[in-house]
């Protein structure tokens, strides 16, 4: 178990480096320069612009003065706000970032799981094909479309929620909708595959042989074995999230890091494009390494051969 | 006579499919006593396993029970609702499957597995249901129980997972046990093992056993008494001697004649295909593969002749008007032998 | 017991016994593997629907092409901007050239005094552009970008795959710890990252989207691979001398045709998807090319005054993701031989 850890972590490290390196010379192959969003400037300025931002060093030598400083968690100074280092600028965001995703996760997550498990359970039933349609839907409608259907016809017509910005927890209601919606009908189509398949197994009908009730058998047997499958989606539902945050954040005017990123991009603010591609690559890396861990604890036919090296 | 505890009459069952409805059990009666082990033995879609699901009430939802009656203690199996079948199945009437690979929850440690219906039906909390869980997993030969009980079924062997399945079907020591062909999944040699184990446990926990087989071999060991199905029906039972050595009904002839014994030089199967219950066939359903078919077996079911008091076929050829045919070899070897053992039995009496 | 018999004198004669085989007959047809699967969406109506109506879009897209070219579409008409939907013989409002201002119809034709005979099915767009024509023609971009980016995703996840999976050892290793480390990376990322890089438009957004996505494809080629490769008639052609390209030609590629469709319909959607997603965000195609992602993005601006510029592109969009779920579903499920029976 342990042996395998240090592998999972080297490749992690290994991942990250590598990401790390081609972000770096990709922005260097970058077409623009950070000024020319800005107006006219003189070459001295130009200049001493470079010289501030230690652009007039040879390549190699600001490759490893960034690879030394991420090192620090010294992602470099954002183009765009001058003097504001990437690192804080991240750090100000994460929280409603972080905030957001995980209550779109929950909220996707737990829905689906009922709305799932209720079309598995009254299969070939109305409830099932009303559940699957929903799902079906669910799947398809973008979320940015979405976003601003709920932004218009919930917030400003109706005035049940804030249109935008970033405050109490009612801030957060339409955003999380828009957001959990992806997962939601992905767990929605997957438990629902899943429980079926369970359902018809042969313990299930052992279970039923024993005399244990339906919500028993529900209860004991098929919500366990059909949830434990469902770890393996935390990865791609995070990498759905964050692509979401980016125009979800955007469309509600949430300060976090997608919004940030969005910016970034539009304004050829490199370090932070590259801080924020780290920030996803790691996130990314972690939850994966998280999932697989999880899984082997709570399935126990992976525990036994996790225990065997 | 010993008590009568099932008594099933006239049961038929009907499957509703997108091609019509599958008469899958015609008109099937037969009883068990207690104590007794009756085997029900026929080829795959005969209709066995129905019917016994029909006991446990686990038929599936496009299954209809359309007649007949399963008296179980006075009382109609067939009328109970789901929630008072729930208290019986399990407690009253249990049963073992036949692959012990999959009937097991994969995620569920096996102690909990036995002890469930203890704590169901015995209310029993959950530390004295795992401590009566051992016991019976030492009942049921599992070596180092105590270890053991907190494994996943992942961690046995196929033979031990049955063991296991039957150890949940009889820790509430049930009146019926329904073993579902409990050793086609095994090993030949586990095989023998797990028989021996059932017929040991019958004895120590007086349960009568309604046993589903192919595999006349299997039997013969195991059974009191044994009916034969054919597409939806018995056509014969009686005694193990009786069917294995005065069988009547040519399906039974044919079952017997493929299967492998001592003197058997020559294995004959018997020719075509079941028929397709959709639309069953009028009269006799084996006719279209019998070699002895008579003009009636196609026009009229057979009734049941008697043979002795407990040996019932329906076949025309037990009829008085019916021309004598010879059986198969095999069959006239086993009948003699059938002869000598009433000639010396009513010797030693 | 015996009451109701009824015997004939003939009745105990032995029966012929020329028809005792009867039974054996096999009742339905043989159908191949690629009959049985198009009987079983047929039965699908919801994956047969979207069938026809994927058909429909694409010929409307792409035969759009000899009636309404680019460089007409960019031309601006200022006189005609934000006219809403006018059909004619619809008197519905909100279809016969009126629009709900502060809460009242007013006819919006009449107003800017356009002549009554000037009809724009879906009314227009801020530049005065028919938004029906725009819709086509941003359809037809779309459906470029996600048909282009799929079958690069394809050719090149099949071919990883199949590889991978056939070499094993050290090689499959490597090839596996490459996917691993791609996968690990958002696939957001790597479409920005190229988009900065390559100039924006929609060379680069399918190359972008085709980089990103072709990992998924790879891991189930190379698992169904792995399987195959032990199958016996595999192993025959092995054991017979064939070449391996002739084998992964011959012999993997049709084994793994069901696995390459379903998941095919499911990269289509999801590249419609990322193109609407990057030009909406302002980092994919962008005005004056056309996508449904640049509809989206111009109608979201005044959806507050006029929902119409964007309603009927989200529709065009959700249909179009819609009838590709679908249809991959029934697909899968017409294809898996689990729920084959």
């Amino acid at each position: 178990m342990r042996k395998y850890l240090l592998k999972r972590v080297f490749y992690m490290v290994l991942t990250l480096f590598l990401v790390a390196t081609i972000t770096f010379f990709l922005m260097k192959l970058m077409p623009g320069t950070p000024y020319s969003n800005q107006e006219k400037m003189t070459p001295q300025q130009i200049q001493i612009m470079n010289e501030q931002y230690g652009l007039n060093k040879p390549i190699w030598l600001q490759y490893l003065i960034y690879l030394g400083g991420m090192l620090h968690g010294d992602l470099g100074t954002s183009f765009q706000y001058s003097n504001q280092p990437v690192s804080y600028l991240i750090s100000s965001r994460i929280g409603a970032s972080a905030q957001l995703g995980l209550q779109a996760m929950i909220f996707g997550v737990v829905i689906g799981i009922i709305i799932g498990s209720f079309a598995a359970i009254n299969r070939n039933t109305w409830i099932d094909t009303l559940c699957t349609i929903l799902s079906i839907i669910g799947k398809s409608v973008p979320n940015f479309v979405l976003a601003v259907l709920l932004q218009f016809y919930i917030a400003l017509k109706l005035g049940w929620f804030p249109i935008a910005d970033w405050g109490g927890f009612s801030y957060t209601v339409l955003p999380t909708i828009a957001l959990g919606v992806g997962p939601l009908a992905e767990t929605a189509r997957f438990i629902r595959t899943g429980m079926v398949d369970v359902l018809n197994s042969d313990y299930i009908e052992l279970a039923r042989a024993k005399g244990l009730t339906k919500f028993g058998i529900v209860y004991h047997h098929a919500l366990r074995n059909s949830l434990i499958p469902l770890v393996t989606l935390i990865g791609p539902y995070t990498v759905a999230l964050m692509t979401g945050s980016m125009v979800i954040e955007n469309i509600f005017s949430i300060p976090g890091i997608g919004e940030q990123f969005v910016k970034s991009i539009t304004t050829n603010d490199y370090p932070t494009i590259m801080g924020v591609t780290m920030l996803f690559s790691a996130g990314l890396v972690v939850v994966i390494l998280l999932t697989d861990i999880v899984y082997g604890i709570i399935d126990p036919r992976i525990r036994l051969s996790g225990n065997g090296d | 006579m010993a008590e009568r505890i099932l008594d099933v009459k006239n049961l038929e069952i009907n499957f509703h499919t997108y091609a019509g409805d599958v008469k899958a059990i015609r008109d099937v009666s037969f009883h068990l006593d207690k104590g007794e082990t009756l085997a029900i033995v026929g080829e795959s879609g005969s209709g066995k396993s129905v019917t016994t699901k029909s006991l446990m009430g686990l038929l599936a939802n496009n299954a209809e029970v359309v007649g007949g009656s399963v008296m179980y203690h006075g009382q109609d199996i067939l009328k109970k609702s789901e929630k008072e079948m729930q208290n019986i199945r399990g407690k009253d009437i249990a049963m073992i499957f036949q692959d012990p690979m999959t009937s097991l929850d994969p995620t569920m440690k096996i102690g909990q597995q036995i002890a469930e219906p203890l704590m169901k039906h015995k209310k029993m909390e959950k530390k004295k249901a795992w401590a009566q869980a051992l016991d019976i997993l030492k009942l049921v030969g599992i070596v180092d129980p105590e270890k053991r009980i907190n494994e996943y079924p992942h961690q046995f062997s196929g033979g031990m997972r049955q063991r296991i399945v039957i150890a949940i079907a009889l820790v509430c020591y049930p009146e019926i046990l329904i073993a579902d062909e409990p050793t086609t999944a095994l090993d030949v040699t586990i095989q023998a093992q797990i028989l021996d184990l059932m017929k040991e446990l019958q004895s120590k926990i007086e349960t009568s056993i309604i046993f589903i087989t192919h595999d006349l071999g299997v039997v013969a060991g195991m059974a009191n008494r044994v009916a034969v199905m054919y597409a939806g029906k018995i056509v014969e039972y009686g005694t193990v001697d009786e069917i294995f050595y005065n069988p009547q009904h040519p399906y039974t002839w044919g079952l017997l004649n493929s299967m492998p014994t001592l003197s058997s030089t020559l294995l004959e199967a018997i020719p075509g295909t079941p028929p397709d219950l959709l639309d069953p066939p009028k009269g006799d359903a084996f006719a279209a593969r019998s070699t002895y078919a008579m003009k009636i077996d196609v026009e009229q079911e057979p009734p049941f002749f008697k043979v002795s008091d407990t040996h019932y076929a329906a076949t025309w050829l037990l009829h008085p008007d019916a021309p004598k045919v010879t059986p198969p070899t095999e069959i006239i070897r086993r009948q003699k032998l059938f002869a000598e053992m009433s000639v010396n039995k009513s010797v030693k009496a | 017991m015996e009451e109701k018999i009824k015997l004939n004198p003939d009745s105990f004669e032995a029966l012929p016994k020329a028809e005792e085989l009867d039974n054996e007959k096999i009742a339905a047809p043989s159908l191949t593997f690629v009959q049985d699967a198009w009987r079983r969406l047929k039965m699908n109506k919801g994956a047969f629907i979207s069938l026809w109506i994927i058909v429909l879009m694409l010929i409307v897209a792409f035969g759009s092409s000899f009636f309404i070219d680019h460089d007409s579409l960019v031309k601006s008409a200022p006189n005609y901007a934000n006219l809403p939907a006018k059909i004619p013989g619809v008197p519905i409002n909100g279809f016969n050239g009126k629009l709900k201002v502060a809460g009242e119809w007013v006819d919006e034709y009449k107003q800017n005094n356009i002549s009554s005979d000037k009809y724009f099915v879906l009314g227009t767009d801020y530049l005065g552009r028919s938004l029906a024509e725009r819709i086509i023609y941003g359809t037809k971009v779309s459906l470029i970008v996600a048909l282009v980016a799929t079958f690069f995703d394809l050719t090149i996840g099949v071919a990883y795959g199949i590889i991978s999976g056939w070499k094993g050892g050290r090689v499959d290793n490597v090839m596996q710890r490459i996917i691993e480390i791609i996968s690990s990376v958002p696939s957001l990322v790597i479409v920005v990252l190229m988009l900065l890089v390559l100039k924006p438009g929609m060379t680069s957004i399918i190359a972008a989207i085709a980089i990103s996505s072709w990992t998924t494809m790879a891991r189930m080629i190379r698992a169904e691979t792995l399987q195959l490769k032990s199958q016996e008639y595999v192993l025959a052609a092995r054991s017979l001398g064939e070449s391996a390209p002739k084998i992964a030609w011959k012999h993997l590629v049709p084994n793994l045709s069901s696995i390459i469709i379903i998941q095919t319909m499911y990269t289509i959607p999801t590249a419609i998807f990322f193109e609407a997603f990057l030009s909406f965000i302002g980092i994919g195609i962008s005005a004056p090319e056309t996508s449904l992602g640049v509809l989206l993005n111009d109608g979201q601006k005044n959806f507050q005054f006029l929902p119409y510029q964007m309603w009927y592109p989200a529709i065009v969009l959700c249909v179009l993701m819609i009838a590709f779920n679908l249809l991959g579903d029934g697909l899968r499920d017409a294809f898996d031989p689990k729920t084959r029976r």
